[in-house]
């Protein structure tokens, strides 16, 4: 057996056997950014698979789902020379485009501030985690601007109390994804808690891709820049010449 | 019915941007204008993020500008020669302009100096119309005719490099028409406008053109800049929406030529105030964004590439 074999042999040992596991159905596992996506709702459900009886503390379930993460800048607006104008900014390593967490019952009674920490369940968590210097108050407050803005703007959600749990065994919840999604692989979590622990988890992806058209067209603006301005301005010059024409025929009929 | 933009990623209804590309349009074909400097900021309002709305509208101008020089070809209207010098003033201003707009999209600036543009011109364009078409009814009440002079000889003729243009009738320096080029295609790389609106004027006033070539000669010009600034846009920011285009020029050329119907059996003194106070109340709406203070004081953009 191979140095690397061992290892993974010991670390499987070491692992405490989860007495309780999550088994998972979508609605969907794929989104299709169509010429006329509107958003989308997607189902998550599922149950808990376990061996041995219910225990007394209650059972919660947390379900995350996150859009691909990206660097972005986030400036602040300033009032210089009498107008608003952007002055301080900040780069953010990684955000997420999308975030919902969906819970079964209020935030703090399913998951502990350092288990939140160590599993990086909220969003305010999961960007944190991601960036490779120490966050200061300055970089706190360009954080929590990006929460607030992209919670206004739907993208990130938190969904309290949405999880619903039959006989501490079924468990469902529906997200709606807004219409402005960004294509990539959605990490799709479950998490079950007992008194705010995290006893186990399961992740998937969520595929959401734009097709058809949507996907002719953003690749080759990428790939065949000039291709697509040349293609841009056919049709323009097309659309141009034909408007001109069809009318000036109408006129003279 | 909604449609999803592909580049500007955001899901709009499509009836709304027929309905602007036609509104905008009508009023182009009424009063002549090209009326990108009306969609540019109609597309800030409705959510477009301000890169892709520039682009895109330059994109747009090219097909209602390709409609309109069409019309200018058969009556012999354009004085291809001048329009060639504007032109070639036009590429250098719309490269420069773009690098302009680059660098400041990166400093985070490129919605600032949109929406200052935007302001200073509207509101200067706006106040001249406006005071022009109160005259113009002032006069058409005393029914006095005045009759404008043109200068024979300003400070254009005392510039080397003299070129014959003989469809104008003009032996002028080709430095006066270069920098007015350069000028126009700064603006043109800048706000996603034609630029006619400042041509124009410029063209008779400075130039001393015949107001008979001007307008098929800055279209001539017009077509070449925005294509230019189009394939600018979309090598260096992929910033070109197509899908967008497609709906507002659809719109666009349909409105033009029903306004050109409208535009002449309508008052036009009357209809030019009212071109000026809808250029005034955008001008205003724009410039009050700038100077009240945002609801939100921060804003994101993306981190990647520039």
């Amino acid at each position: 057996m191979t140095r690397l074999g061992w290892l993974l042999a010991v670390f499987c040992l070491a692992l405490p056997v989860q007495a309780e596991d999550v088994v998972l159905g979508l609605s969907k596992d794929r989104v299709a950014i169509t010429a006329t996506f509107d958003g989308s709702e997607i189902l998550v459900f599922g149950a808990v698979k376990r061996e041995t009886v219910i225990p007394k503390t209650p059972l919660h379930v947390i379900v995350t789902i996150a859009g691909p993460y990206k660097p972005i800048v986030v400036r602040r607006k300033d009032k210089r020379f009498g107008i608003w104008i952007n002055t301080e900014s900040t780069k953010i390593e990684a955000a997420p485009s999308f975030y919902a967490v969906a819970t079964s019952a209020p935030w703090d009674e399913v998951i502990t501030k350092s288990q939140d920490v160590a599993y990086q369940v909220s969003v305010a968590q999961a960007i944190q985690a991601r960036q490779t210097t120490h966050a200061d108050a300055e970089q706190e407050r360009f954080t929590q601007a990006v929460i607030r803005i992209r919670t206004d703007e739907n993208l990130y959600q938190l969904l309290e109390n949405k999880v619903t749990i039959d006989e501490q065994t079924l468990f469902r919840t529906s997200i709606e994804m807004p219409a402005n999604l960004t294509e990539g692989s959605y990490d799709t979590r479950i998490l079950l808690t007992r008194n705010g622990a995290v006893i186990s988890t399961l992740n998937t992806e969520i595929d959401v891709r734009k097709v058809g058209l949507e996907r002719f067209l953003f690749s080759l603006s990428r790939e065949q820049p000039l291709i697509y301005g040349l293609l841009s301005l056919a049709i323009a010059i097309f659309a141009g010449w034909g408007a001109s024409g069809l009318f000036s025929a109408l006129r003279r009929s | 019915m909604q449609i999803y933009l592909p580049i500007a990623e955001v899901s709009v209804n499509a009836f709304l941007l027929l309905g602007l590309g036609g509104m905008v349009g009508v009023l182009s074909g009424m009063f002549g204008v090209g009326g990108g400097f009306l969609m540019t900021p109609l597309l800030f309002f409705i959510g477009i993020p301000p890169a892709i709305a520039v682009a895109t509208e330059a994109n747009q101008i090219v097909a209602s500008s390709f409609s309109g020089v069409l019309a200018h070809f058969r009556r012999r209207s354009v004085d291809f020669k001048m329009g060639t010098v504007l032109l070639i003033g036009g590429l250098f201003g719309a490269a420069i302009g773009v690098v302009v707009f680059n660098y400041l999209k990166s400093m985070g600036q490129v919605d600032l100096l949109v929406r200052l543009c935007y302001v200073v011109f509207l509101g200067i364009i706006g106040s001249l119309m406006f005071v022009e078409s109160l005259r113009a009814i002032q006069r058409s009440r005393s029914n006095v005719k005045v009759s404008f002079k043109r200068k024979q000889r300003n400070w254009v003729h005392t510039l080397p490099f003299k070129m014959r243009f003989r469809t104008s009738g003009l032996y002028i320096s080709a430095i006066p028409p270069l920098i007015i080029g350069v000028a126009v295609g700064v603006l043109a790389a800048i706000m996603g406008v034609g630029g006619g609106f400042v041509m124009v004027p410029a063209m008779i006033y400075i130039l001393g053109m015949p107001t008979k070539v001007v307008v098929g000669t800055s279209l001539f010009q017009i077509i070449f800049v925005t294509a230019f600034t189009t394939l600018l846009h979309a090598t260096t920011n992929y910033t070109v929406d197509m899908v967008l285009a497609v709906l507002l020029l659809v719109g666009g050329v349909i409105g033009a030529q029903i306004g050109a119907q409208v535009g002449a059996r309508l008052k036009a003194e009357q209809l030019r105030i009212l071109l000026a106070l809808l250029v005034l109340m955008v001008c205003g709406k724009l410039g009050l964004d700038l100077l009240m203070e945002p609801a939100e004081l921060y804003s994101i953009a993306s981190g990647a590439g520039h």
